[in-house]
């Protein structure tokens, strides 16, 4: 197999950028993702883009304030000035690749307002923002001819004495496993959603890169602050965009009173997503919600609006819950949506630290939501995620580019990640129905999460939670699969992804028991308040091993210019 | 509700690799998607139906296939509208494209064929600091066409694909049409160009099947037909298609009938020797139907008025193009 400086895991936004960036850079680069680029769950971004321009009168200081507070001032601020300061010109750039965005009465590229945000500062196109910047991302691909894997499922990161190699990777078509050496290696895997069940991640949300990461030696960080939306569908979890608050839409209990007048005065239904989802849990558990759902109104903001600007929330109201939003309110929850924490990263991609403060793998580096670098800390604000993607998926594809040039891959055996993968696969397939079944597993594992791991927390919950886990990975070592083919065998990827699933899931509980205290999406009723003193910090796992707890460490939250204060909205 | 599901399988592992149908008993909710259906059945009855699908909302694509026959997303249609009071849907893997294993469906062929059109924007001339100006308006038309998350469904279903694979095909040329359109694009031109040749936008015999399965609302005829027009108001009227398209608007003009004796005389030439005798069989077929046209044409009463209606018609339809055609400014 030809060797090549960077591969790219992931072909979302942020990978996509991270292989264009790459690209331009003069690498020779390979895409991979186990799905076909355009169906990566960037897509599901509704809302838009932050980004402050200044020739709107915007400051880029003022968006980092504004991510700051959102964190709980658990961000790295080193980390979100660099990617509220970049966000001008990557958004110029999408527009300059052909992403075609509403526009203001000038023909220049007009806003909308977005939660925990003091201005309008989200671009957009319609409410199929991120459709609109993947498809042209993909464009853009097509256009550069990069090398591209798509149904490719990665098993392994080959890592040799700390230093990435490649990976092992399964086409799904064919099942044949091959050894794909590369001088770096990008993860953009994604998020982890469906380690919760419900939630609003699409089906391929199974956190393979943080898994991958963790396995091969690097630390995954605050895995506990795990985002939820304010408004998802009852059952399915599919998401209502902020961008419906944003045009105006309110949030009723079932006495019709807007709640939020009640827990954030000032900013209302556009108060950070963590401070609106536990107000709406509290509203539903003291009685006041609608058949365990509060109520999304927006029926004032007039038909000619809804169809113009929230067209797609407009057909999935129909679709999916039989509710004509212009007509009456539509019942919502919150649902699981992003997770935080994730694979650490530095200000440049890098899954290690030259300065030696963490341990991790040299040649290894991560972008997007797979990544924490950390820009979302506690909480992450509405359009702030598409904005990470580009602006870190592009500094992590040049910066592994530029890394690769000066560090060829030493020698190494091919054959013995192969095989290691190739008895993995072998094992699973052959072993004996008992009963069990994969979907079983996660199912269990999915409501497990959501039952102890959701708005709020606390000890003992937490507590049974992993020892379900511990349980539930026992019955993964035995667990069967009913199709033995090789050909597109969709059954043994969701058996691998289950794997990755479990040790993000006891990564996250692990991290949450951990947290003595209630910050941002971590909100603990045994520990309700947010302790500067002792928890002004990054929790850091390391794996030790399949039986052993991993080792927890902490690093220093990174203040630069907005020491914490008391968050009010 | 209790569903009698109908799988169209193929597994090429098979020792002859045949497909067959297979059917599924499953209980689902009462607004249970297809796809619910489905997941419910791999997950419960059969781990190895295979199926691709992720998002569940109807945005990431992964999910078409022909559903009673016609292709849909399974994850936005509806279990109870298409089980009808029978309970019993048939599920097939999409059409017009190779298949690889039950309802997945290779795409390679479509996928090269949207490479084919350079789908990617190409600005001439300096590139502003800022962004490009253009009227929401013209972007707005432009949503409607990103609206596209290429599932394939139009492909599935196009009846001009099912006898010649050369056809660029709809979601193709609805991208296609994207950049044509984009006020920021600057070789329309050339674009149109290629995409009259063999294969592109004259190949279309509109019969609505693409608009028909959209899951999208993005009507890739229509944007079709936009090409067309656009194509011959740029000077593209050197192919037989827009030849035809041309020869019918003047000769209903003219007359306020269609004649249709001097349709394929015009649309080919007069001297065009070669292709007129190959259609000398189809006349003669018509002959025993009685449809052969009447050498002697004549034009429909009061056809001054016709005309008048005729040019006021089509100025109305020039005016309504302009807005999308004006050039991006700097910003």
């Amino acid at each position: 197999m030809q060797e090549f400086d960077v591969l790219v895991i992931g072909a979302g936004l942020a990978g996509m950028r991270a292989a264009l960036s790459a690209h331009r850079k003069g690498a020779r680069v390979a895409l991979m993702s186990k799905v076909h680029p355009v169906r990566s769950h960037s897509n599901a971004a509704q809302g838009g883009i932050n980004a402050a321009l200044t020739d709107r009168g915007d400051r880029w200081e003022d968006h980092a304030y504004d991510t700051v507070k959102g964190s709980d001032w658990l961000g790295d601020q080193d980390a979100i000035e660099a990617m509220c300061k970049e966000a001008g010109q990557e958004l110029i750039t999408l527009e300059h690749m052909g992403v075609i965005f509403n526009r203001d009465e000038e023909g220049r590229l007009g806003t909308r307002a977005f939660g925990g945000q003091r201005r309008a500062r989200t671009f957009f196109v319609a409410d199929i923002t991120g459709q609109a910047i993947l498809h042209v991302m993909f464009e853009q691909i097509m256009k550069a001819g990069i090398t591209r894997y798509e149904e490719w499922f990665c098993t392994d990161l080959a890592v040799v004495d700390g230093r990435c190699v490649g990976c092992v990777a399964m086409d799904i078509r064919t099942g044949r496993l091959t050894f794909i050496p590369a001088r770096t290696v990008v993860l953009a895997t994604g998020g982890l959603g469906r380690v919760f069940e419900p939630s609003t991640n699409a089906l391929i949300c199974t956190g393979d890169g943080m898994a991958l990461a963790y396995r091969a030696g690097v630390p995954l960080m605050d895995m506990e602050m795990v985002q939820y939306h304010p408004t998802t569908l009852k059952g399915s979890g599919v998401l209502i965009t902020e961008g419906a608050r944003g045009e105006g839409a309110y949030l009723l209990n079932k006495n019709g009173e807007r709640f939020m007048a009640k827990y954030a005065p000032n900013m209302m239904e556009l108060a950070s997503r963590d401070v609106v989802s536990r107000a709406e849990m509290t509203e539903i558990l003291e009685g006041r919600g609608v058949d365990g759902c509060v109520l999304l109104d927006c029926r004032h903001l007039g038909e000619k609006k809804i169809k113009e600007r929230l067209s797609q929330i407009y057909e999935i109201g129909l679709d999916f819950a039989g509710v004509d939003i212009t007509k009456e309110p539509i019942p919502i929850r919150p649902g699981m949506h992003y997770q935080m924490g994730g694979i650490k990263t530095d200000i440049w991609g890098r899954c290690w630290d030259p300065q030696g403060r963490w341990q991790g793998v040299e040649g290894l580096f991560a972008a997007g939501e797979c990544a924490c670098v950390s820009v979302h800390g506690g909480n992450r604000l509405g359009a702030n995620s598409l904005l990470d993607t580009v602006v870190f998926g592009r500094r992590a594809g040049e910066t592994a580019s530029e890394w690769a040039q000066a560090h060829p891959l030493p020698a190494f055996n091919e054959a013995h990640w192969l095989r290691r993968n190739e008895e993995r696969i072998r094992n699973l397939l052959a072993r004996e129905d008992n009963g069990d079944s994969v979907a079983r597993i996660r199912w269990e594992m999915g409501t497990t999460m959501d039952q102890f791991m959701g708005v709020f927390r606390e000890q003992e919950g937490m507590e049974q939670a992993l020892h379900t886990l511990r349980r539930l990975k026992e019955r993964y070592q035995r667990v069967s699969i009913r199709d033995k083919g090789r050909t597109f065998n969709t059954a043994l990827v969701f058996a691998l992804e289950l794997d990755y699933m479990l040790e993000c899931a006891e990564a996250i509980v692990r991290s949450g028991l951990e947290r003595r205290e209630s910050r941002g999406a971590h909100y603990r009723r045994d520990y309700p308040h947010r302790d500067d003193a002792n928890w002004l910090k990054h929790i850091l796992l390391y794996r030790q091993g399949d039986q052993e707890p991993p080792k927890v460490t902490y690093l220093p939250v990174v203040i630069t210019q907005w020491p914490p204060e008391k968050r009010v909205y | 509700m209790r569903l009698t599901v109908k799988v169209r399988r193929y597994n090429p592992e098979a020792p002859k690799p045949q497909p067959y149908w297979q059917e599924y008993a499953v209980e689902v909710e009462p607004a249970a998607t297809v796809l619910d259906a489905l997941i419910r059945i791999r997950e419960e009855i059969d781990e190895s139906l295979a199926l691709r699908c992720s998002c569940r909302s109807a945005i990431c694509g992964s999910c078409a296939m022909r559903i009673n026959g016609h292709a849909g997303l399974a994850c936005k249609t509806k279990a109870s509208v298409v089980a009808g009071s029978t309970g019993v849907i048939t599920v097939e893997p999409m059409g017009n494209l190779p298949v690889i294993k039950d309802l997945v469906v290779d795409l390679a062929p479509h996928w090269g064929k949207v490479q084919a059109v350079e789908p990617w924007l190409q600005p001439t001339g300096p590139e502003p600091q800022g962004e490009y100006l253009a009227s929401n308006e013209a972007m707005l038309h432009l949503a409607g066409v990103m609206n596209c998350i290429m599932c394939g469904a139009c492909v599935s279903d196009c009846t001009v694909l099912e006898v010649d694979p050369n056809f660029l095909g709809p979601a193709a040329l609805a991208k296609a049409y994207r950049f044509v359109a984009d006020p920021r694009d600057g070789v329309a031109r050339e674009r149109l160009s290629k995409y009259s040749a063999y294969g592109g936008i004259w190949d279309c015999t509109r019969c609505f099947e693409c608009v028909q399965v959209c899951p999208k609302g993005v009507a890739p005829m229509e944007r079709i037909m936009a090409l067309r027009e656009r194509a011959i108001a740029m000077g593209y009227k050197d192919t037989y298609g827009a030849r035809h398209t041309l020869a019918f608007e003047e000769l209903v003009e003219h007359s306020g009938r269609l004649d249709e004796l001097r349709l394929p005389l015009k649309t080919f030439g007069y001297t065009n020797l070669p292709k007129l005798i190959s259609l000398l069989p189809i006349a003669v077929r018509t002959l025993p139907k009685q449809k052969v046209p009447s050498p002697f044409h004549k034009p429909i009463p009061e056809v001054r008025k016709f005309q008048a209606t005729f040019r006021k018609a089509r100025q109305v339809s020039e005016n309504e193009r302009q807005p999308t055609a004006t050039q991006a400014k700097q910003g």
